[in-house]
């Protein structure tokens, strides 16, 4: 990872639910306009990891945060920070699509309103060319002010993303984005994701273990909130180092 | 998915393959030294029977390739497979040659006693023990010992290449039966390099890394001049 570019560096990263401890000491590099891959069985922590990249744990009591998460030279956890400034550049998509009881003009349209973008020609050409960047809009175009629940799982997944493009972030945090979606739903986000890599730095959680060969770059394993390898995907999918992520990726855990 | 039961079939049939091969080596050898016609057409018989295995395996792996998506050592197992089957079913046509170099001079005694080319095919015949054990236990500590004997394989083979230039020299008539015993050097020399490689892919399959032990053993005679 020594010629990359880093865009996020996360250092001696604890979390806290009350007593219990859901990460441990996980320090990582997350290079810029690379998609990197959190693997790791249910409740080894993966998405508690990836909400700590833009303090979406703020919001749920009891969850403490200790150690460092640098967004380009920055700390992201020292009170000067702006939390919905911080949650603009780093975007989040979740597992469910989860499109706004709105038009799909203004779902897309939300996010530059909250942030103070009113001209109504302005909001149209962030609209098209975030829905354009999704690859949704030639599916859409001549249905933008009907309901974006009238979408299919595929469409809202991508228009939920338009969402976030809309804002312009420079990260997009995803945590299972095609786990409600069909195989090609599926190969159409994934066609995406490896797309919006020339502008975007991508940090998806996953599951499915052949997406994160697929799309990534950079694969982390966690197991039990600990961090146990990170490194090239290619290497780690053939020729991992530590026998815990051979036992995991070949499945014959525990 | 785990794979491993059928990653373990997968490859107890590439070790039956290499069995297979081993023996009918061993029979092409047995039926050049002794000038057995009968013998020496079985291997040929039995050239069909190795193809027909490479052929199954093959298809095998694609389907486990297809079906488990194998990753890390499931998926070098698999590689390994695929490539071994090659070099299993390349040595089965050198025995196939040897077999057919047997019956060309089937009615014509040798011109001198076999003695270095059986040593070479008894060489190339504890090689492939070595990497079929090694193979099946996974054990990747081979490479010294192999790159010593092909070092041997390879020192016989210009052993029998001079003598023989020499039967030709003295008397052009021995030329035809030289050229064709020059040939079944030639072809041992290939089943120990073909050996090599199945000993590469070990490694591999095991530790993941590729080594190249023809260069490693040409290297080692160029640094000492002669072999261990």
């Amino acid at each position: 990872m020594s010629e990359e570019k880093i865009k996020i560096e996360v250092r001696n990263l604890n979390l806290f639910y009350g007593t219990f401890q859901a990460l441990r000491d996980i320090s990582l590099q997350i290079p810029e306009k690379r998609i990197t891959a959190i693997i790791g069985p249910s409740g080894c922590g993966k998405s508690s990891f990836l909400r700590t990249l833009n303090r979406l744990h703020d919001l749920i009591p009891g969850a403490v945060v200790k150690g460092e998460v640098i967004l380009d030279g920055r700390n992201i956890y020292t009170d000067s920070v702006d939390v919905v400034e911080l949650r603009k550049r780093v975007g989040m998509v979740f597992q469910r699509p989860c499109a706004f009881p709105m038009s799909v003009y203004d779902n897309v349209a939300y996010g530059p309103r909250l942030h103070g973008v009113r001209r109504k020609r302005q909001l149209d050409e962030i609209v098209e060319k975030s829905l354009k960047m999704a690859n949704l809009w030639e599916e859409v175009k001549d249905r933008l002010h009907e309901r974006a629940q009238n979408l299919s799982g595929g469409q809202q997944q991508r228009l939920v993303i338009a969402r976030v493009l809309a804002v312009n972030p420079e990260v997009i945090l995803m945590d299972e984005p095609a786990s409600a979606l069909d195989p090609i739903s599926t190969a159409r986000l994934e066609e995406l994701i490896i797309e919006l890599k020339k502008n975007y730095t991508i940090v998806i959680v996953t599951h499915n273990l052949q997406q994160a060969a697929r799309v990534s770059d950079y694969t982390a394993f966690l197991l039990n909130g600990e961090l146990v390898e990170v490194g090239r995907t290619q290497e780690i999918f053939v020729n991992p180092k530590d026998k815990r992520t051979e036992d995991y990726i070949t499945g014959r855990f525990g | 998915m785990s794979a491993k039961p059928e990653i373990n079939e997968l490859k107890s049939e590439v070790v039956k393959m290499g069995t297979l091969v081993q023996e009918v080596l061993q029979k092409a050898i047995k039926a050049m030294a002794d000038k057995n016609l009968e013998l020496a057409s079985e291997v040929i018989k039995d050239d069909d029977l190795i193809d027909e295995m490479e052929m199954a395996i093959e298809q095998k792996c694609y389907s486990l390739i297809a079906l488990k998506q194998p990753m890390a050592s499931d998926l070098r197992a698999i590689a390994t497979a695929l490539r071994i089957i090659v070099d299993l079913e390349r040595m089965g046509d050198h025995a196939e040659n040897l077999a057919e170099i047997t019956i060309a001079l089937i009615d014509e005694p040798y011109i001198k006693p076999l003695i270095d080319i059986p040593h070479m095919a008894k060489l190339c015949q504890e090689m492939l023990s070595e990497v079929l054990r090694a193979y099946a236990r996974g054990d990747s500590n081979i490479v010294d010992n192999l790159i010593s004997m092909e070092r041997q394989v390879d020192a016989l083979y210009d052993q029998i290449f001079r003598e023989l230039l020499v039967y030709m020299m003295e008397n052009a008539k021995n030329i035809t039966q030289a050229t064709r015993l020059l040939l079944a050097a030639g072809h041992l020399e290939r089943i120990a390099d073909h050996i090599t490689n199945i000993g590469e892919m070990v490694v591999y399959m095991v530790e993941g890394r590729r080594l190249d032990i023809n260069r490693m053993a040409r290297q080692a005679d160029a640094n000492s001049g002669s072999p261990s």
